[in-house]
Parts: C-alpha cells; sequence; structure tokens
C-alpha cells in the first residue's frame, strides 16, 4: 500500500512539473481520440495531452475503424478527427452530437468560419483546411524563363521545357496510385471542366463531355512522369520532390512544410506553392477543398462531451498553432500565413473558387469506381469512352447494392 | 483406439473447426444470397463548410439513412436477392458478349476475370517451380559434407521465416523506382528500367518472390523423405548401371511422390488465396487476385460503404476455385490410402 502511494505521489508529481505546463486547466475526466496521423493532428493532440488523462490514437486508418468505433455503446473514443470526406458515415448513423451548446459554452474563440453546420446545427469544428495545389521548383523555372502555369495546358508546355532541359528526371509528379489517390485526381480534374458528378436521381453524370476531357488531361499528364506513377501516392510524390527527381505536382498542401525539412529534403527553399492549374480558361482551379475538424461522438454522457469539447478547444488554440504554424494551413486565430500558404489561400479564393469534396454516400460509391476502373484507362486497356461507362455501371451495380438508386 | 477416446481426443478441434471455420462459412454462404442495405430518404440539407476566409452554405437534395427513434441505429432491410451477386461479380453477360464477339481480350476487363486469369496462372506456374527447386535444395544439401550441412539448411530456410507481407514489401523497396537494384541493374546496362510500370514484370517478380518464399517448405519436406530412401534398392540400381538422373528418376522420385502430392496440395491452397504480393507491390493498376477482390470489396469507402454481399459472393467463388483444384490431387491420395489398406 505504501510503495503504491509512493507511486502515484511521484507520478502525479513528474506529471505537475511538465505535463501540465502549457494547459490551463486540469482534465479530471478520462478522454480518448481517434484521428487521422498527420504532423498537424500530431500538433493538436499533444496541446490537448498537457491538460492530462487524454490517451491520443493517431492512425491513418482511422476510416475504416471510426464508423464501427462510434457505434459502440458507449463509443470507443470522445474525440474523432474527421475531414470532410469521412464525415459522412458518423453524420448518417447519427453517432456524432450537436456541438451548439458547447460551442457557446467553450467556444469564444472559434471563428464563424470553423463553425460547420448541418441543417443549422454545429456537427464538427474545422482546425484546418487542405488542398492539392501547384508546388514547383521556383529554381528550375526562373533558370528556364518560365512563368508560374496557371493552367494544365501551361503546365504540360512548361513540362516540355524542363524535359527538354534535362534538368530533373521526370517534369511532373503525380499521386496517381490506383484507387483512392487515383480516383482523387479525377475528382479534382472533372469539375475543373465544369462536369458535376451526379444527376438529381443519383445516378452519375460522370459519362459527359467534360469527363473525356478529364481523362484526357489525365493521360497528357503521363507523359511527362515517372512510368511507375500507379504506386505513387502523396508520400511518394513528396519524396520525389524532396531527393530533386521533379519539378512540379499538383501535391497537398499539407505535404509543403516537408519541402523545407532539412533532415529530409535536397531541396530547401527552392520550392514554391501556387494555385491548382485551371483545366479550362475562366474556369475554377480543377482541384476540390478540405477541412479536417473534430467531431464529439454522441454515445457518451453529457459531462464527458463537456470535458471532450473543452479539452479539444485547448488543442485547437492560438498557443497550439504558434507552436505549429507551418503544419498546416490553419483556421485558428493566431495563425500566420506564410510562404508556405500561398498556393493554399490563392487556390481557395480564386474566382470561381474550386468546389468542397463533396460529402455524400453516393460519392463513397463514386470515388471507389472511379478508383478501380481508371486503372485500365491509363495502362491504355481500355479507350476513354469505354472507361466512363465501366464508371457509370460500377456505380450503378454499388448504387443499387447500397440502395441510393432504386 | 477405442472410439470413446478417440472422440476425446479429437473433440477440441472439431469443436474449433466447427466455430471458426463451418460457422463463418455457413454465414458467408448465407449473406451471399442476401443484401442488406439501409433505408433511404431524400431530405433538403444546408452544409456550410469553411473557405479560407469565408464559409460557404449549400443547400441541396441529399439521399441519407433512415435513423431508428428507439434504437438510434440506422433502419435496415434485408432480402434475398439469389444469385444476383454472384451475377454482379461475375458479370457473365459481359463475359459472354465478348466471346461472341470475339473479342476475347473484353474479357481480361472484368475484374473477376482478370482476378482470376493471374490467380490460375500463379498457381499453376509457381507450382512446378516451386517443388522443383525444393528438391533441387534438397538433393545439393543431401550430397553435401556433412559439417556444411547445418549452416546450409539454416540458410535454405531464411525465406521460409520471412512474413510475407514483410518479404514482399522489401522486394518492392529493392525494385521501385530508384530502389538499389534498379539503381543497379540501370548502371549496369545502361537503361532506363521501370519494374512497377507493366503488368508482366510485377508478375516475374511475383512469381520470382513466391518460389524464393516457398521453396524452403518444400525443401524441408523434401529433404526429411530423402532420409528414408530405401539404400538397398539405391545400391542395386547402381549396380545395374543406372546413371544418377536415373537413380532420381526411377528410385527417388516414386519414392518421395506421396511427399510431392503433399506439398502441391498445399501449395494450391495458399497460392489460390495469393494476397500479400498484390498489397505489398501496389499492383492493383496492373495485377489482381481474387483474395484481394474480395478484400476490395469489404474495404469500406469514406462514406461507410461495403460491398458485403458481394465480398461474400466472391469468398465463396474464391472456395469453389480450392475445391475445384484440390480434386486432382485428392483423387489421387484417396486412391493411395485405399490401396495402402490391402
Amino acid at each position: 500500500m505504501y510503495l503504491k502511494k509512493l507511486a502515484l505521489a511521484g507520478a502525479v508529481s513528474l506529471l505537475g512539473s511538465t505535463a501540465f505546463a502549457a494547459c490551463s486547466y486540469e482534465n479530471e475526466v478520462p478522454l480518448k481520440s481517434l484521428t487521422a496521423g498527420f504532423e498537424a493532428w500530431k500538433a493538436v493532440t499533444d496541446a490537448m495531452a498537457e491538460c492530462g488523462n487524454f490517451q491520443a490514437e493517431l492512425d491513418q486508418e482511422f476510416r475504416t475503424k471510426q464508423p464501427a468505433a462510434f457505434e459502440a455503446n458507449p463509443s470507443l473514443y470522445h474525440i474523432g478527427g474527421v475531414s470532410n470526406g469521412t464525415i459522412t458515415p458518423l453524420l448518417n448513423a447519427g453517432t456524432i452530437r450537436p456541438l451548439d451548446d458547447l460551442v457557446e459554452k467553450y467556444g469564444q474563440n472559434l471563428s464563424p468560419n470553423q463553425l460547420i453546420r448541418v441543417d443549422g446545427q454545429i456537427m464538427a469544428v474545422a482546425m484546418m483546411v487542405n488542398t492539392q495545389h501547384l508546388m514547383y521548383r521556383s529554381d528550375i523555372l526562373a533558370d528556364l524563363g518560365i512563368e508560374t502555369p496557371s493552367t494544365w495546358d501551361e503546365v504540360f508546355a512548361a513540362a516540355e521545357k524542363i524535359e527538354e532541359a534535362g534538368v530533373v528526371d521526370h517534369a511532373i509528379g503525380a499521386t496517381m496510385k490506383s484507387g483512392w489517390n487515383l480516383a482523387q485526381e479525377f475528382v479534382n480534374m472533372y469539375p475543373g471542366f465544369g462536369g458535376a458528378f451526379f444527376n438529381a436521381d443519383n445516378t452519375t453524370a460522370v459519362n459527359s463531355e467534360a469527363g473525356m476531357k478529364a481523362l484526357d488531361t489525365m493521360k497528357r499528364t503521363l507523359e511527362f512522369t515517372d512510368p511507375e506513377v500507379l504506386v505513387s501516392d502523396s508520400t511518394y510524390v513528396q519524396q520525389q520532390f524532396q531527393q530533386g527527381k521533379i519539378a512540379m505536382a499538383n501535391l497537398w498542401a499539407s505535404r509543403a512544410g516537408a519541402m523545407n525539412d532539412e533532415n529530409e529534403s535536397t531541396v530547401v527553399g527552392k520550392v514554391s506553392m501556387a494555385a491548382a492549374p485551371m483545366a479550362m480558361d475562366g474556369g475554377a482551379p480543377a482541384t476540390t477543398l478540405w477541412w479536417d475538424g473534430i467531431v464529439i461522438a454522441a454515445n457518451i454522457t453529457d459531462e464527458e462531451a463537456d470535458a471532450a469539447f473543452r479539452l479539444a478547444m485547448e488543442g485547437m488554440d492560438a498557443e497550439m498553432v504558434q507552436g505549429a504554424n507551418e503544419a498546416a494551413i490553419w483556421l485558428v486565430q493566431g495563425y500566420e500565413p506564410g510562404p508556405l500558404a500561398e498556393g493554399a489561400v490563392a487556390t481557395a479564393t480564386a474566382n470561381p473558387a474550386p468546389p468542397a469534396y463533396p460529402s455524400t454516400t453516393q460519392m463513397g460509391l463514386l470515388h471507389t469506381a472511379l478508383g478501380n476502373e481508371l486503372p485500365a484507362f491509363l495502362t491504355g486497356e481500355r479507350g476513354a469512352e469505354a472507361t466512363l461507362v465501366a464508371i457509370e455501371e460500377a456505380y450503378t451495380t454499388s448504387a443499387k447494392e447500397a440502395g441510393v438508386l432504386e | 483406439m477405442k472410439f470413446k477416446t478417440f472422440f476425446w481426443f479429437v473433440a477440441p478441434s472439431v469443436f474449433m473447426m466447427l466455430l471458426f471455420i463451418a460457422a463463418p462459412l455457413i454465414s458467408v454462404f448465407i449473406q451471399s444470397f442476401q443484401i442488406t442495405q439501409p433505408v433511404m430518404q431524400q431530405i433538403e440539407v444546408e452544409t456550410c463548410t469553411p473557405g479560407f476566409l469565408t464559409q460557404t452554405c449549400v443547400t441541396e437534395v441529399k439521399t441519407v439513412p433512415v435513423i431508428n427513434e428507439e434504437t438510434g441505429r440506422t433502419e435496415t432491410t434485408t432480402a434475398w436477392v439469389g444469385f444476383q451477386s454472384y451475377q454482379n461479380v461475375l458479370q457473365m453477360d459481359k463475359f459472354w458478349s465478348a466471346i461472341g464477339s470475339g473479342n476475347w481480350g473484353e474479357i481480361l476487363q472484368i475484374d473477376f476475370w482478370k482476378a482470376l486469369r493471374f490467380t490460375l496462372m500463379f498457381t499453376l506456374v509457381t507450382l512446378p517451380l516451386v517443388i522443383g527447386v525444393g528438391l533441387m535444395i534438397a538433393l545439393a544439401v543431401n550430397n553435401a559434407a556433412k559439417s556444411l550441412r547445418g549452416p546450409v539448411i539454416f540458410v535454405s530456410l531464411l525465406p521460409f521465416i520471412i512474413t510475407p507481407v514483410i518479404g514482399s514489401l522489401s522486394i518492392y523497396w529493392l525494385f521501385v523506382g530508384d530502389g538499389i537494384l534498379t539503381a543497379t541493374l540501370e548502371r549496369w546496362t545502361g537503361q532506363d528500367i521501370a519494374m512497377f510500370a507493366q503488368a508482366w514484370t510485377i508478375e516475374l517478380l511475383m512469381y520470382f518472390y513466391r518460389v524464393w518464399h516457398v521453396a524452403p517448405f518444400a525443401f524441408v519436406i523434401f529433404y526429411a523423405g530423402l532420409q528414408t530412401v530405401n539404400m538397398d534398392t539405391l545400391e542395386s540400381a547402381i549396380i545395374d548401371g543406372a546413371s544418377r538422373f536415373e537413380r532420381l528418376r526411377y528410385v527417388i522420385v516414386p519414392h518421395l511422390m506421396p511427399l510431392i502430392i503433399f506439398i502441391a496440395l498445399i501449395h494450391l491452397m495458399d497460392c489460390y488465396r495469393v494476397f500479400d504480393e498484390i498489397i505489398g507491390f501496389r499492383s492493383q493498376a496492373h495485377v489482381i487476385s481474387l483474395q484481394w477482390l474480395t478484400f476490395d470489396f469489404l474495404t469500406p469507402d469514406d462514406a461507410g460503404n461495403r460491398a458485403i454481399s458481394r465480398a461474400a459472393a466472391s469468398a465463396m467463388l474464391t472456395m469453389v476455385g480450392i475445391v475445384i483444384l484440390l480434386i486432382l490431387p485428392l483423387r489421387r491420395t484417396w486412391r493411395d490410402h485405399k490401396g495402402g489398406a490391402h
């Protein structure tokens, strides 16, 4: 007994001396969170952990775990990290709670921009925006006298010059790993050509002129990329940049910070960000806007929800942002957009602005269909028209199975 | 052995098999004929999302599941749909129209048939290679000096110890982009080599990896078998003037035949479920397998949808495939057993 007390006292004194240092209060309710694992989430959950009694799980596979974990009663996690793509199953199953009263109680520092409202109720609080935008080697473009490309045609023209000069292995890098990443490339390009994903009756509208143009542009990209581009995901493209193998890529804003990481990158200070290229003149940048933020589980007690939200607000405060200013394009007060944020800001404030990634059941199904059917087109096994038909058929089959189509 | 003793010996394993193999199998079998879907409703929803400085709100009609007020869960309906999920996986209409129009290549654009083509080829190409390489290592070790045998056995067993996913990832890292081996080959040949850019190089690597990984298993079995070869028969064969190859062909291989069948059985079962290579090599764009197809159906998308019924149908089809493949070697073992009883 004496030993146990002694150990406890030791532990508490340790916690007291370091862990609570930066937190304005002491959290007494045991809380858990499940979020994605990238840098921004690490910063936020670290800040939350300073208040004590908090266990963070950072997992890139969170999207497959979250729906089931939140459906349990009581929920396995109190706080969830979501994006506009992954909030859908939680909203659909009603496993996250409206936050209006909690925002009123603890959300003094939130800007109205951060509140994600669904049907008038606040269902999530956003902390950052993310988007795929143009990242380019400013030194190479300056050497060759190329203006910053603003359309995909200009990107290809620039790529031709870069390939001719032979300064890098491949002019363009692309996140075209078959599956989710490749589908996302189409989801970026297609609205850029003015395409709509769905008709009013939930059937898909991708088999259209805009669809043909999007496929055409994607195929043109292949001329300038690594031949193994169908296995390259965001991390792979980031590394290609860091190792000086590519000169341009339409890459996630959350990867920008890594370009100036001196431990990994050989191109520190040489990569600049610009708005995502437009697919057609006068159109929106060919990309989609994303946000990441927190939700609170429905299947927990009100006291726990209260403590969880308070803790989340502590994690998303100005102090955290000042410590991790370059980790993301924060929406939190106190954020100062640096040069790395220029591209994302230019993309988001473009006129017309790119659409936000649609968070619907149908979009999830279409995304899978795209990811499975597009590779055959890019490897040359199937023509563009046949591919669009195949996407339509694959979507129809799964949409009927999921009950969104009759 | 008394029946009662026998019963109590096997009862735990029979129970486990019923619980963990038979019961899930029956459940999957039933699910492959059912579709469970949420009850959907269309409502008008206003959604507000952040731009960088301002917020954009859109009002749109969304199709969302109905949530039951009492239980707090989504309402679902389950319907019997006969062979519809099987049809969705097999896509026989496209299959027949491809055959009818003479464009055989189109068959391979249907996921299931594409996967079946690779799975079968993978299984049948690696089978003789595994048996051949395994036998060769066993013979070599058997003929090696006694002092060398221990270390040689240890080294040849190493590939088998590696976790399959880790092994395939290692091969991937060695060859992808400017991996060590690709870079060396490029310097040596002076050509730009991209192993993961086309289907056939990926398939070659997969065959190579699987044989490298499984051959030690065949080796261990064969090596044990070689210790039981009847020395009298071998010696009389030598006296009869049989060459090394003839001794192998007429004495050793017939003696090892039951083991060869055994390895073939295990290998066919394992290979037909090829999965690690697809994930490790990220080959989904070029090469997919039946097991991967089932996995893909089961993986939820961002909106939480899974194609459970199609996954069940594809799993059942995989099982049917294994059974068909195993009929031949199993018949032979059965005949041998019957012969042995006399």
